[in-house]
């Protein structure tokens, strides 16, 4: 076993212990808070009548139960079952006696309690580990007192204990009550990883049968006695603001209670990374139901102003930076032409390696190609919502939000209202893919039910929730590669930025894979605010870098695999002195070969077309191979190879299910993901103009298997995500002897 | 009943018409029980079963029947709710996903938990409802028959696939 000091987390155990220690910690309203799982025997069992709370993530109830408590969000990648998943396995018990509930926003107990950059599992890894196993060892040592034996002399398994010398069992029922008097261990032995009896085991959705049911699960249906309603009314374009409001009209509608501007930040307030907001001054209209305030929302008149250029200080943990916002209401072509424009002047040099300058000039052949990606909407299926009720002090907050921990901290700094009178429930996301990182609605919220002195529920249309902003960035990245004489890969340039953002991963593949490298990046301002979107930057890297290489293997005469492969041998038998790789070229490799033999390479029949790509991000390494057909001058995906390594895979269905939906959405994103400005007006603001994938045009199978290894758990909500652009791009290549070099792939098709 | 210019027009429609709003009380027949709600007639069904039903499993996703996510059963027809006025309903029979079963009981629903379909889970209930609808008018649909069904639900977590082999799982038991 291996020996580990509790020193993560541990301010869980302690602070939850003592609690503990006072007495028992009764069941007290979690038949409210903690649903049954699927499938889950409860109903022959007696629920629990008393609960024993070993530390803040678990409490065992005197018949054996066991509730777990999953400390992040769970907006669909599944982590509600799987970080409970791996608490289970190190306590040791039965799967079917866990019951699952959300923790509360509780920063004094639990670490990192938001969700983003697929790092759920990969950080929480080792503190639910231990949080299980230091359970486990104050009930051993509860027995060994009972018992009077020695506590490392005591085995348990499936949620028993026993004692082989003098024959004793117990279940660890029977023990609750004696181990929250224990004390949390300086230092606990976790299992052996082939130990694991419920991680790399498929258990279901603990909040399938909630799903499948139409339970409130979600922000938006939540309810409570005395609730309004709210909604926004924003500026039409992006640089104007708002200036007065005419509620003339308004006022007098039925349901309608009240009618006024909200400020979200102050002015003097210096804001953090999530604190993105496109329009700071918002009208709000109040009423009783959704479809009054929907309708007097229409009726209103607001009159705006163009914004004035400034340049704020925004701090991301600590550091800050100055953020310059130019006035003007911007339009897409406009963009594409400055992008193209920039380019040509390069960019900061973030990385270089050997003499680029020098081996292009001498190179055997050079190949150039741009690739281009527009701005994207995040498009949640549940659009941006929250609950508040602020008063005496004191603000409740009911919603799906990605970073509570942040945004708490925002609203103690905009209310005045101290953190510990701030309580933040998270409910279940219908979707977050980033957006749900930047909350300022949850400000808006409180801010709203403070001046109505009454719980209210603000809404976003989808329009409002498509419009307002804070986007994936467009970009624009011109790559050249320099091939020798032999069809060596010898130079490797990328010229990358975007509008605002520049999405340049200097370290990644192929740098360290060529002797001769060069990566420069720039940025275009904008007032169009941008965000964090699945995968960010990797989402257009992968298509530019990947497509590319596609080509260069060609002019190469090589196969795209082994061409790949090839340089990630040099990386890898060759490592190149005194630079640092973001990747690892094994592992790299690893998918790729792992698709390869998957996909049948090279076997596929006549009317079939297949592309491949792989890429590294998230901590993650994945490779696809997409078939297609062409049907009435159409791409028709077929099937998805996917092999992924993202280490101990915890709930293998649960992966392969994220797995498939990230490819399902790339290729959504890749074929029709498409946000235009027109005047800084968005040009499409509901499902009507804005395409998103349907069932008719999703892979008719999709095959996702996982490079099986014992290396801590890495991300898996975004990786298989980006390469999947490149591998449509290149499977249409095959099919039509067309390049793709601007998303959407959609606007280079003639229809 | 009342003058209501907003129904003439369709609900999302950005030409604003002032509406001259009478309250009316009207009899719904929601998952087999009669419903009297007092509400502007030009109300679409989605809200009146989330504000004043508390029926929140249909979800608002779009407001202009693109997404699905609203979808509720009307006499058995799969229907938007978020464009179906309640004046509109009369006699017709409402089903939303809390009526479908009594227990998560129905086919759809079993098949749903034995494929493990929800990601995100917010589009599920719409998805489930579409099904549900399919397969009583065509027990054994067609793959191109199932993609034709589901094709008004949109699903950002790409669920799709999951959704295709339920259907088919729900076809085969049912």
């Amino acid at each position: 076993m291996t020996s580990i000091k509790t020193k993560i987390g541990r301010r869980a155990f302690i602070k939850n212990t003592s609690l503990a220690s006072g007495g028992l910690v009764l069941g007290f309203s979690w038949l409210n808070s903690c649903k049954p799982k699927v499938g889950l025997d409860m109903a022959a069992k007696e629920l629990s009548k008393e609960w024993f709370e070993l530390n803040g993530y678990l409490k065992i109830g005197e018949n054996g139960l066991v509730t777990i408590l999953s400390p992040n969000p769970e907006a669909g990648q599944n982590v509600k079952t799987s970080m409970p998943m791996i608490i289970a396995d190190e306590l040791d018990v039965d799967w079917k006696d866990v019951m699952v509930e959300q923790a509360p926003l509780d920063t004094g107990a639990f670490t990192r309690q938001f969700i983003g950059g697929s790092q759920a599992l990969r950080q929480g890894w080792t503190g639910l580990r231990m949080a299980g196993a230091s359970a486990r060892q104050m009930l051993k040592e509860a027995a060994a007192q009972v018992w009077k034996v020695p506590a490392d002399e005591i085995k348990t398994s499936g949620g028993m204990l026993s004692h082989e010398g003098s024959g004793k069992s117990a279940t660890y029922g029977e023990m609750a009550s004696m181990a929250a008097t224990m004390q949390v261990p300086e230092e606990v032995q976790l299992k052996e990883k082939n130990e694991f009896t419920i991680i790399g085991t498929s258990q279901k959705n603990v909040d399938g049968m909630n799903i499948v049911t139409g339970k409130p699960l979600f922000g938006i249906d939540t309810h409570q006695e005395g609730m309004l309603i709210a909604m926004i009314v924003h500026p039409p374009a992006f640089g104007l603001q708002l200036k007065s409001i005419d509620d003339s009209e308004v006022r007098s509608m039925p349901g309608i209670r009240d009618v006024f501007k909200v400020k979200v930040f102050n002015d003097d307030y210096v804001k953090t990374f999530f604190d993105t907001r496109t329009y700071n001054e918002v009208a709000v209209i109040v009423g009783d139901s959704t479809w009054q305030v929907m309708q007097a929302k229409k009726a209103l008149k607001i009159e705006c102003e163009p914004i004035q250029s400034s340049t704020e200080t925004r701090d991301r943990f600590g550091t800050t930076w100055e953020q310059h916002t130019p006035k003007g209401l911007e339009n897409t072509e406009d963009h594409y032409a400055q992008m193209r424009s920039r380019t040509e002047k390069g960019g900061e040099v973030r990385r270089k390696d050997g003499n680029p300058e020098q081996a292009f000039a001498k190179a055997a052949k050079v190949i150039e190609r741009t690739y281009t990606a527009p701005f994207l909407a995040h498009n949640c299926m549940e659009p941006m919502n929250f609950f508040a009720n602020v008063k005496d002090g004191k603000a409740e907050l009911i919603g799906p939000l990605q970073k509570p921990e942040f945004t708490e901290q925002t609203l103690s700094a905009r209310t005045g209202i101290p953190l510990e009178n701030i309580d933040i429930k998270m409910t279940r996301l219908g979707g977050g893919y980033g957006r749900r990182s930047y909350a300022h609605w949850l400000v808006e919220a409180a801010l709203i039910s403070q001046r109505m002195e009454a719980p209210i529920k603000l809404i976003y249309t989808r329009e409002d929730d498509m419009t307002d902003g804070i986007y994936r960035p467009t970009y624009h990245a011109k790559l050249r590669a320099a091939l020798d004489a032999d069809n060596n890969l010898i130079a490797y340039h990328v010229n990358v930025g975007g509008v605002p953002e520049c999405p340049l991963y200097e370290n990644r593949f192929p740098a360290g894979a060529v002797d001769h490298y060069l990566a420069e990046g720039w940025t275009i301002d904008s007032n169009i605010t941008v965000g964090s979107f699945r995968a960010p930057s990797s989402n257009f890297m992968a298509c530019a870098e990947q497509s590319f290489l596609d080509e260069v293997a060609e002019v190469a005469g090589k196969d795209p695999i082994d061409f790949r492969l090839e340089l990630l041998d040099r990386a890898i038998n060759k490592p190149m002195e005194g630079v640092t790789n973001d990747y690892d070229p094994a592992r790299y490799a690893g998918v790729l070969k792992l698709v390869k033999e998957k996909s049948e390479w090279g076997n596929q029949d006549a009317k079939t077309s297949r592309g491949v790509a792989a890429y590294f991000c998230h901590n993650s390494y994945a490779a696809q191979v997409l078939d297609i057909v062409m049907e009435d001058g159409k791409p028709k995906v077929q099937k998805v190879t996917c092999a992924v390594d993202c280490g101990i895979v915890v709930n293998p269905d649960a992966a392969t299910n994220l797995a498939e939906g990230g490819i399902v959405d790339g290729i959504g994103n890749a074929l029709f993901g498409e946000l235009t400005f027109k005047e800084g007006m968005p040009t499409k603001k509901n499902f009507d103009t804005y395409q998103m994938i349907r069932m008719q045009e999703a892979p008719k199978e999709i095959e996702v298997h996982f490079v099986k290894n014992n290396i801590d758990p890495t991300g898996l909500g975004e990786p298989t995500f980006p390469p999947i652009f490149p591998a449509l791009a290149n499977a249409i290549y095959q099919a039509t002897g067309k390049r793709l070099y601007e998303q959407p792939f959609l606007k280079n098709w003639a229809i | 009943m009342c003058l209501n210019f907003v129904s003439l027009f369709p609900s999302n429609s950005d030409i604003f018409m002032p509406s001259i709003t009478i309250m009316a009380k009207l009899n719904l027949k929601i998952n087999g029980e009669v419903k009297e709600v007092d509400v502007d007639p030009s109300t679409p069904v989605l809200w009146v079963l989330r504000d004043h039903l508390n029926l929140v499993g249909t979800k608002y996703g779009c407001g202009i029947a693109q997404c699905g996510a609203c979808t509720v059963h009307l006499d058995g027809t799969a229907t938007r709710s978020c464009m179906l006025t309640v004046s509109m309903v009369g006699n017709s029979e409402i089903t939303t996903i809390e009526g479908l079963s009594e227990n998560g009981d129905h086919p759809v629903q079993k098949a749903w938990l034995d494929v493990d379909v929800p990601q995100c889970g917010y589009c599920q209930a719409g998805q489930i409802m579409t099904a549900a609808a399919l397969l009583d008018k065509n027990p054994n649909p067609s793959d191109e028959e199932i993609e034709m069904a589901m094709n008004g639900n949109i699903c950002r977590c790409g669920t799709y696939l999951r959704i295709k082999k339920a259907v088919k799982i729900a076809s085969e038991n049912s």
